[in-house]
């Protein structure tokens, strides 16, 4: 037998007719499993393209800078001032941010370096517990709870001491408002900002920690200087993932922030986000021209921001996690 | 002879799992010991219950005692960071900081507040990696990042680093098995000039090596030191039935 005799014999083996049952069976199941991860991708372009175009009637009538920066929200005179409610939104998220970042630092540096696997095996599913309360129950607990610790314990206090400096001071004495708000939502995100920040930490080799520890660094002397300057732009990306939480995050925001459609300048302000509004609002008094369009372009900006936010953080997450197993 | 370390009746626990059993040994001071055996056979183990590293993996348990000088350095009283800075380790991969050439070396140094100025820092650098051979390499380059550096300078690097803290012991843990043959021999002649200073400890799985380092040899099987002495002895006439068939290359 010649060379090409052998070469047509072994390739004829091989070749089979393109459509067997299975192969049909194989090729079915593979298109169909990428139609359902397709699924996301397109839901996110249909929700955004519909909330353009439900928007047009009102970025039509009025120049989107009159939206954005206007103050005064009278639907039924044809007032579609948005800023009360991006400040609102901006305050409230800045707040919650502020109070549960540096509890959830030490949280996820104790858990990732210091603990014994004993502890973090107790510790990380009562931490994910915490995430899986139902958003309502935050907010009878801060309805509950918080609003009449921040009326009766912390605006005093503030009242008293910090009187002077006009973020701290009680304007609306009734303890629902922005600070109530950003307790409830720091206790919300928390869950969510550590469990990333220990993923972070986790990424950091531990030779590295080792041949710290090795020439007598202390624990502590380790993480400040070598693992805290390894892990800082994903601490920052974890930070940014729980604030697009926060922003987005209604119905506990909006039982104790208070729905008062004022531009803020004090934490113990009342104030009214975004997703309040659109929650409040939409579904009733749908008469007033334009209001539809004006709740959606709400929901609009809204979407975009977190989206935002949430693509920039995971970029930097991915990145540094992909580092973890390349290593 | 001199003993710098002697390890007592030394049992050590991963979970369930003893890796060591009732060891009892001693480490002759400015010598090089060298502890050899089979994969798994305790090598590592031993030579990392001496500067108190086998307490950073969970679930490890110790009992015994690590004489340092007559000190048991698991007594309670004694500071864990102290230890690392009298016993130093040369791990088996390079694990440079990720920092400056520079602040590698000076990372020690500045954590025990050990110089009093920039001038002594810029000076104890030079001088520990002039020891580890790598100052005519590198000192145009001092700042630039360690990894920068090819695996056998960062090995030496890291040789540098430990002996900036003024260690009295060096432990090596296979220290020469990620790198090429040159790089290997110019780790093992570094160890051979700094006996004089230093007890050194190390692990190998090549026993080539360990006859051209050591002045005393532990040799372990299955936890156990089956077999402890100077080299000329051990490698000339092994007492034990598995030391020699270890060291014919039976297994």
């Amino acid at each position: 037998m010649s060379a090409s005799q052998l070469i047509q014999k072994t390739a004829g083996r091989l070749i089979r007719p393109a459509h067997t049952p299975r192969t049909r069976q194989n090729n079915f199941a593979q298109r169909t499993f990428f139609v359902f991860t397709l699924l996301p991708v397109i839901l996110i372009l249909i929700v955004t393209v519909a909330l353009i175009v439900r928007s047009l009637p009102i970025l039509n009538a009025y120049p989107l800078s009159d939206l954005i920066f206007g103050k005064v929200w009278k639907p039924t005179n044809g007032q579609f001032g948005f800023l009360p409610f991006i400040l609102g939104t901006f305050w409230v998220t800045a707040v919650g941010v502020i109070l549960a970042v540096p509890p959830c630092l030490l949280v996820s540096i104790y858990l990732a370096e210091y603990a014994h696997a004993k502890t973090r095996s107790f510790a990380k599913p009562v931490l994910d517990l915490l995430a899986a309360i139902p958003p309502v129950v935050y907010g009878v607990w801060g309805l509950l709870a918080i609003v009449p610790f921040v009326d009766k314990v912390l605006a005093p206090l503030s009242t008293r001491w910090l009187g002077a400096v006009s973020i701290f001071s009680v304007n609306q004495p009734t303890g629902f408002g922005i600070l109530a708000a950003g307790i409830v939502l720091a206790v919300m995100i928390a869950p969510l900002i550590i469990s990333v920040m220990y993923e972070i930490f986790s990424t950091v080799p531990n030779d590295l920690r080792h041949a710290s520890l090795a020439v007598g660094a202390t624990q502590w002397q380790t993480i400040r200087n070598i693992i805290l300057p390894q892990v800082g732009p994903g601490i920052i990306a974890a930070i940014v993932l729980g604030a697009s939480r926060a922003l987005g995050e209604t119905i506990a925001v909006l039982m104790v922030v208070g729905n008062v459609p004022q531009i803020p300048t004090s934490i113990f302000d009342s104030a009214y986000p975004l997703p309040a509004l659109i929650a409040n609002n939409y579904g009733e008094m749908m008469s007033i021209p334009l209001y539809d369009a004006a709740l959606l372009s709400a929901a609009l900006v809204l979407l975009v921001v977190i989206l935002i936010f949430n693509i920039l953080s995971m970029l930097v997450i991915q990145r540094m996690l992909r580092r973890k197993w390349a290593s | 002879m001199e003993t710098h370390i002697q390890v007592k009746n030394l049992n050590v626990y991963y979970g369930k799992q003893q890796a060591l059993k009732d060891v009892n040994i001693e480490i002759p001071k400015k010598q090089i010991t060298v502890i050899m055996g089979p994969s798994g056979c305790g090598k590592t183990t031993l030579l990392k219950s001496l500067n108190r590293f086998l307490e950073l993996t969970d679930g490890t348990q110790i009992t015994g005692e690590v004489l340092l000088d007559g000190t048991n350095i698991y007594d309670r009283e004694v500071d864990v960071t102290e230890v690392r800075k009298v016993v130093g380790l040369l791990a088996q991969r390079p694990s440079p900081l990720p920092m400056s050439i520079y602040d590698n070396v000076v990372y020690g140094m500045n954590i025990h507040r050990m110089k009093k100025d920039r001038k002594e820092y810029k000076a104890a650098v030079r001088h520990y990696l002039e020891i580890a051979g790598l100052w005519e390499e590198v000192h145009k380059r001092l700042h630039d990042p360690a990894t920068s550096l090819s695996i056998g300078q960062q090995q030496r690097l890291c040789l540098a680093r430990g002996l900036a803290v003024e260690p009295e012991i060096i432990l090596g843990d296979e220290p020469t098995s990620a790198l090429d043959p040159i790089s290997s021999q110019n780790i093992e002649s570094r160890l051979i000039d700094l006996k004089q200073q230093y007890t050194t400890v190390i692990v190998t799985h090549t026993l080539r090596q360990a006859k051209r380092l050591a002045d005393y040899v532990i040799y372990m099987y299955m936890g156990e030191v089956i077999e402890a002495g100077l080299a000329k002895d051990v490698f000339s006439n092994p007492q034990h039935e598995r030391t020699r068939q270890y060291l014919e290359g039976l297994f």
